[in-house]
Parts: C-alpha cells; structure tokens; sequence
C-alpha cells in the first residue's frame, strides 16, 4: 500500500511476532539484493518493510509487482536467515540502573533474580528506530516484564539498558524516555563516522553480560 | 575558507542542504532544509549545486559579519534582510563585502528563510550530508545551531560575478493559510468515515510545539474506529500521526524514524516544503490526491526545480 507519493509499505501483520519480524527482514534482504532501480532506501520495522522510491525513475504499480514477485521467490530461500551474535556487557542497578529495585520488586524477586532474568536468555533485535541506533529488543522474560514509567525522564544517559513490557533496549545517545532503567553499557551503540553507522542491526541476536560498576569503568576507557 | 562571523545567532539558525538518504534503517531521520524549494532556489541564485548547504533559520534570524568578499541569496520566509541596515532584496544575489553586517528584521511570512554563499558552506559531511542533526548531535555545525562567535567556513568559488534574480511569478507567497494534499493511509482503515471526514474537511491549528521533528495540531477531533496505536512502523516526514487524543500531529523532517500511533494520511513530498513554513497559529488543511495526480504534480515540482535555472534573470 502506499505510503505517501514517495514511499510504499510492505505489512505484514500488526503484532510483535518472530515469524513476522523475519519476513519483514528476508524481504529486506532479497529487495536489496535485486538492486531495483528508483529504489531509494529500504526500514524495517518489527512488522512492516517501508519501501523509499523515486517516482520518476520507477511507477508504483511496476515496483509493487516486481516487490511481490520477489516476496514469493524468497520464502523458500529464507530458511537460512541467521543474524550475527553479539554480547553487551551491562553494570546493572545502582547509579546505573535505578529502576533495577522497582522492577524487581514489582514482581516479588531480588535484584539478583531480575538481573539473572534479564541477563538469563538471547534476545532478537526486532527493528532499529526512536532515535538513531536505538535496537528494540525481545522478548523479556514474563517475570521481569514492566510498563513504561508513569512520566518519562527528560534525560536518560547513553549506554542505558531499559525494558519497556515485554521489549528491552539500548539509549545510543542521551534521550528522553519513559523506560524502566535497569543498568549501563560502556559500548558505543551509534557512531556517525562509521559505517554502518549503528552497531546493530535488525536480525541480530544479542546477550547481555553482567559486569561491575568498575569493569564498566574499565571499558569505557579503554573504548576511549 | 572563513566567510561569516556570528554575531547573534538568531532563534534557532541551522546548516541544512537537501538532507541524508539511506540512513532511516540505521535510526537516522532524513533532516536537511524544512522548504527544499527555497534552499534549491537559493543555491541557483549564486551558482551553487542544487544541493549545497545553506543557513536555515528560523523566525528570528542571526546577525552575521561578512569576512570575506563574496556573493550571498536569501529566499524562503520573508523576514526583511538587510546589509549594514538597509533593506535588501530577497530570491536575487547579493554582493557582500568584508565587514558587511546581514541582520535580520520582522518575519513578514513564513517561518523559515535560507541564506546561500557562493559555493557552498563547508562543514564535514556526516553521514552523507552537511544537514544539522542537533537530536543526534551530528552533522551541520558540530552537531548543533549556530551560537554567537561561531567561524563560518565557506568553499572557495573562483566565479565569475553573477546577477540573478528570481521572475516574480515564481517566487512562493507563503501566507497563514496552508493547503496540502494528502494520500490516504497506511492506517487510514483504523478511523471511522467521520473521523476520516472530519480530517478532510477541518482547518487544524499550528501549536506552540512545532519544530524540525513536527507539528503538533489543533482542530476538530479526529475519531478512530476502536485502537489508536499500532506496533511501531515507519515514519517518514509528511506523515499525519493521530493519537488516541484524536488531535493529529504532523511528522517533520528531524523526527524519529519508527512511531506507534495511526497514520491517517501522508502529505505528498512538494508540499511537505509548504509546511516548512509554516508557524505556530498557522491553519492547515488537509485535501486528498490520488497516487496517479500526486506523481504527476511530483513531476512537474522536479521540472519547475530543474527549470529553476533557465528562468533566473541576469540582472
């Protein structure tokens, strides 16, 4: 369907689904690959691939056949899709996490188990997006699961790790925000002066590691 | 090459050129200039690409010390230049001189107005473009507006003097009344016929919270069949957001690239440049436009750019 006069929207579903997610990111893939010409730039989101074309250069109707003939040659073909594995050191609670206490308590558990939950399984990054390099994450364990704070923060420092119901993630930059912060990592999430300029991508799988207050110092400025 | 002084930095001046492409997967709003019309313009009044970058500002624009001979244009919203404190002209070249003071007076129209100098303003290109990206810090001038004592950096252009100005017929009258065209969707099946309706039949309110990222309006409510928000997926500028408070917000050029709430509708691209112009207190209205009509009017807004060229007078 089409999404204003420049762009078109490829949905796939409206829900927070593994299935949907990894159509949305096999036809990325097979669309970039065929190289279609007045095709712009392509984002995937957990549910939806948006599709930026020139008008001039190709006509809607001939790019939402040449779309569809290449999501039916790909289904096939999608079976191999593996994202890379990447491991995020965090320092949960304290100065870092201020949020780790509540989220815990909330659901009857000590700061350990949370942080145990938490650190406990593999997450799947659904989509990039909010502001630039910010992975959305899942899916966290029902235990640990919390909504949003009741009145965001205006300033959430970069490196902080959040989870917001069911999805956890990483401010890149410092940001305005209502999720529930649990902890801090040293690494560089976005990066303009390099390319990609993001660390992660759509696909990706990502474990999270407890470190120390002073191991998070450590690594920070060794990265500097 | 150094070009300007800042001497006061207005309310909100910005380095802008056409924006980045290629980067919304990785997070990165499009940004660059609010009216893409005027930037080109202003870029084709001095002999520049299409695609240089300019000085975008905004409702109150800067003071700036010239340090070096050169040649300037000024389109976009008009809030009466002037050299040394006389009035100049607007959509024709200006010939500047080391000392020269441009100042800025009352924004007469629009919100926005653009400075081009010969061969462009030199700041190190990010992520594709010389476009400010004040939320991510990147880009334009350190990541950030203009502030007084800054050192403006300009390419060296050893051109020929020239003189052009813009036929009058062709220069935009930017007034407090903006019609837009919209193309229906992707959500738009998630509001009722009236809520739809009263979208398109409504005149809605520019509020105090406008900027580069968007427009947040005031109007008629607009009603949604049952849910307002949608597991987040793709926005790009022009894109009318409504959330469940049934008030619509417009999605400008620095917003975030994912969103949850409905689209009713999306603004066709030459006229999302219209509503670079536009302020708080402004009225909108929303018409819709077949995909077929949008494409052809996106035609003839790149051959009126394209053209641009040929029709600027020799003075």
């Amino acid at each position: 369907m089409p999404f204003g006069d420049c762009a078109l929207l490829v949905e796939f579903g409206d829900t927070i689904d593994l299935e949907i997610n990894r159509k949305v990111i096999s036809l990325d893939k097979a669309i970039l690959k065929a190289r279609i010409r007045g095709v712009e730039e392509l984002v995937q989101t957990y549910r939806s691939l948006l599709v930026r074309y020139d008008p001039l250069k190709i006509d809607y109707e001939k790019l939402v056949f040449r779309v569809k003939d290449i999501e039916r040659t790909m289904e096939e073909s999608s079976v191999g899709l593996k994202g890379r594995r990447i491991t995020i050191p965090v320092a949960y609670g304290g100065e870092y996490g201020p949020d780790l206490r509540h989220v815990a308590q909330l659901h009857g558990l000590s700061e350990e188990q949370g942080v145990k939950l938490h650190s406990g399984r593999q997450y799947r990054v659904y989509m990039i997006g909010f502001v630039a390099g910010f992975p959305y994450l899942g899916e966290v364990a029902d235990e640990i699961a919390t909504p949003r704070l009741e009145t965001p923060r205006l300033k959430v420092p970069a490196g902080s790790v959040g989870i917001a119901e069911k999805q956890t993630g990483i401010y890149p930059c410092e940001a305005p925000g209502g999720w529930q912060i649990i902890g801090r990592t040293p690494l560089e999430l976005f990066n303009p002066q390099k390319q990609p300029p993001a660390l992660l991508a759509p696909g990706d799988i990502v474990k999270f590691e407890p470190i120390s207050e002073d191991q998070l110092e450590a690594l920070r400025n060794k990265s500097r | 090459m150094r070009i300007f002084q800042v001497v006061k930095p207005g309310l909100f001046t910005t380095v802008q050129d056409v924006g980045r492409c290629g980067y919304l997967r990785y997070g990165v709003p499009v940004s660059g200039a609010m009216d893409q019309f005027s930037l080109v313009a202003a870029n084709l009044l001095v002999g520049n690409n299409p695609s240089d970058a300019c000085l975008e500002t905004t409702l109150i624009g800067p003071e700036l010390e010239v340090l070096a001979e050169t040649q300037i244009a000024i389109t976009g919203g008009d809030c009466s230049p002037k050299i040394n404190g006389n009035s100049v002209l607007m959509w024709g070249t200006l010939t500047v001189e080391n000392g020269d003071v441009v100042s800025f007076g009352r924004m007469q129209s629009g919100c926005r107005t653009y400075l081009s100098v010969r061969g462009g303003i030199d700041v190190p290109i990010a992520l594709g473009s010389r476009s400010t990206y004040v939320r991510g810090g990147f880009g334009g001038m350190n990541g950030r507006q203009l502030k007084a004592g800054d050192t403006m950096e300009g390419f060296d252009a050893k051109r020929l003097r020239i003189e052009y100005s813009m036929p009058e017929e062709q220069v935009p009258i930017f007034t407090n009344q903006i019609k837009v065209h919209v193309i229906p969707g992707p959500q738009s099946d998630m509001f009722t016929e009236k809520g739809l309706d009263t979208f398109l039949s409504s005149e809605y309110t520019v509020t105090l919270e406008a900027d580069r990222m968007g427009y947040r309006l005031e109007g008629s409510l607009i009603e949604h069949r049952e849910k307002a928000d949608i597991v987040s997926d793709a926005l790009l500028p022009g894109a009318v957001q409504v959330p469940k408070s049934g008030k619509p917000i417009v999605i400008m050029r620095d917003a975030q690239t994912t969103g949850g709430y409905s689209k009713i509708a999306v603004v066709i691209a030459p006229d999302v440049s219209l509503l670079g112009q536009a302020k708080p207190n402004d009225i909108i209205e929303f018409s819709k436009i077949t995909l077929r009509r949008a494409h052809m009017k996106l035609a003839e807004y790149c051959k009126l750019l394209d053209a641009l060229k040929g029709t600027l007078v020799s003075k």
